[in-house]
């Protein structure tokens, strides 16, 4: 995304300018306050949620919601909190994430620089790989999973997000690496220089900004699967979403909406700072993803 | 590859030939196996006599003809009509104006724009958890307006059968808009100025300007965006879960969690697996040409 460096061709009367002005902070305030409300009823004892407004500060401000969806809500049928889910989940996402970023950019050096035949088809193949509904797979990666003794476990989670990761992973590499000079690539090769030796001295230097991107997607779509988690984690392995889904949808006992608030916020918290970090390169991912060039 | 006499030097000619493949094989063999090896047996279990386990009875297209006789996947289906259309129209649509608007040289884009995009980074499961209580009549946007004084304020979509499948439009645009938005944005910063500058000579007024040149030259940024929210839309699970449960009654069951449920809760594996193949073919049909363009251009 460039700046609006260049000279606007498009003039807007005061007026006008005014209208969008409004309009635009109309819509950040849609998609502030959603998040907004949660964070001031996280905090809040729970009959001043059910007694009074949502959009009301809290007056007697409370961090116990906070301990409780971290350490003592009953989850299923243990009282746990969230803490071991989330566990769960870094143990999932961090070996997931790894494995299919580095497959995800020797692929992509594969078919950019030592391109055969047929390598576009299999390009293609991984690509719509990525697009396919789950649903499709569910099944016998129920059965497979159940007959390796994978399943409910981490293991088989970071197996199954490794499988469908690679995809996704290729594609960013592939891209990024198309752009790169090939002459370099063979220049090396002329000077003796080898397949492991040209990745690692002339392609990963330049890797940084692509495995950025590639790191953070993967992490934000593991993070946040709900799909795979829920099928394959069983009792042992559910990560933080099959948690959080939990302890909202319990219909046992009072709903204490402000310990399902502040354990919302708690299981976006990875994604958002990652979004806060480093969101120049999250929605260059999601382009990348989608636009072409 | 230069040729040489030395036979050593052939072998790790050979040798770094195959070494590409060879690195490449492990993430073939998974995609073969773990997508399409089981997109087959999906399939295949679909034409069989399948229940609570796998079996190998055939029994033809039974399992489709079973599937849409059934009431549950008609309601499954229009409804994922209803929202998809929805979803991609309202998304488009708020993701364009932003995206106009934002390109006015506009004072605290660098603020604006992260806002808008923040829900693409949640999971469907928070997004969800938020909404469901936002749009609770007992203690939501309802009773805040009553609280405030507008008593015969009334929002009970989410406990509504006929307009519970809109509260997850609501949802999903929430999440979704933002980054339709970053695409158009990235589409006008790619088109030349100079050219609307001269239209702009010739008296053309904003609104043409607009309608006539900036918007046909988005084409690319609309096709993405339908491509993206289509598929989105087709694959959504995790927010009705969510936000709905499917429900009130079946008013928001939609193909993803008809074939969760008929597969691993109603023992109906055979019908589960078709109503699977229905939901591939949709995203195909969106997808394929798509992939096929793409891979074709970069050639």
């Amino acid at each position: 995304m460039s700046g609006g460096a260049q000279d606007q061709a498009i003039r807007t009367g005061r007026v006008t300018r005014t209208f969008i002005y409004v309009v635009l902070i109309f819509f950040a305030l849609f998609y502030l306050l959603p998040f907004f409300i949660m964070l001031i009823n996280s905090i809040k004892p729970l009959p001043e949620i059910t007694g009074g407004n949502m959009m009301a500060l809290p007056t007697d401000p409370t961090i116990e919601p906070w301990k409780s969806a971290w350490s003592t809500a009953q989850i299923g049928v243990e009282a746990t909190g969230l803490k071991p889910y989330f566990m769960n989940s870094i143990l999932m996402v961090v070996p997931a994430v790894a494995i299919s970023t580095i497959l995800g950019a020797l692929n992509g050096y594969i078919l950019t620089k030592w391109r055969f035949r047929g390598d576009n088809l299999i390009f293609g193949l991984l690509l719509f790989s990525c697009f396919i509904p789950f649903q499709i797979v569910l099944i016998p990666m129920a059965m497979v999973l159940g007959k390796i003794g994978l399943a409910g476990s981490l293991t088989g989670l970071i197996l199954v997000h490794v499988v469908y990761g690679i995809g996704f992973g290729t594609l960013y590499f592939r891209n990024y690496y198309a752009a790169f000079p090939t002459e370099l690539v063979r220049a090396a090769m002329m000077d003796g220089a080898g397949f492991f030796r040209i990745f690692w001295r002339i392609m990963l230097p330049v890797s940084g900004p692509i495995a950025v991107v590639c790191i953070i997607w993967q992490f934000t779509n593991i993070w946040n699967d709900f799909l795979f988690g829920v099928s394959f984690g069983g009792l042992d392995a559910q990560p933080v979403t099959v948690a959080l889904n939990n302890l909202v949808q319990s219909s046992t006992g009072v709903r204490e909406y402000n310990v399902h608030f502040a354990a919302a916020i708690l299981a976006a918290l990875p994604t958002l700072l990652v979004y806060i970090v480093a969101g120049r390169y999250f929605v260059r991912g999601l382009m990348a993803g989608s636009v072409k060039g | 590859m230069a040729r040489s006499d030395r036979a050593p030097q052939d072998m790790r000619t050979t040798l770094q030939n195959w070494l590409p493949k060879l690195v490449l094989s492990p993430s073939l063999a998974a995609m073969m196996v773990f997508v399409y090896g089981f997109i087959i047996y999906t399939i295949y279990l679909s034409f069989t006599n399948s229940k609570m386990l796998p079996s190998n009875e055939i029994i033809g297209l039974e399992n489709y003809t079973r599937l849409f006789g059934l009431s549950a996947w008609t309601t499954a289906l229009i409804n994922l009509a209803i929202f998809a259309s929805l979803y991609i129209v309202i998304c488009i649509a708020i993701g364009l104006l932003l995206a106009i608007f934002l390109d006015q040289k506009i004072r605290g884009e660098g603020v604006l724009r992260p806002i808008y995009l923040y829900p693409m980074a949640l999971s469907f499961i928070v997004t969800g958890t938020a909404w469901k209580w936002l749009l609770d009549p007992g203690i939501g946007l309802e009773n805040t307006m009553h609280l405030w004084g507008w008593e015969s304020f009334k929002f009970g979509w989410i406990k509504d059968r006929n307009y519970a499948i809109y509260t997850l439009v609501i949802a999903a645009v929430w999440q979704s808009s933002g980054f339709v938005m970053a695409m158009f944005l990235a589409g006008l910063r790619g088109i030349d100025n100079e050219m609307l500058k001269a239209a702009q000579i010739d008296g053309a007024s904003n609104w043409n300007l607009y309608r006539r040149i900036v918007i046909p030259l988005l084409r690319p940024a609309f096709l993405s965006a339908f491509v993206i929210l289509a598929h989105l839309a087709i694959k959504s699970y995790d927010l009705v879960i969510a936000l709905t449960g499917g429900g009130p009654g079946r008013a928001t069951e939609l193909p993803a969690t008809f074939m969760y449920s008929y597969t691993f809760t109603r023992n109906q594996m055979g019908v589960g697996a078709a109503s699977a193949v229905i939901m591939l073919m949709g995203v195909a049909a969106v997808m394929v040409p798509y992939i096929y363009a793409e891979v074709k251009e970069s050639r």
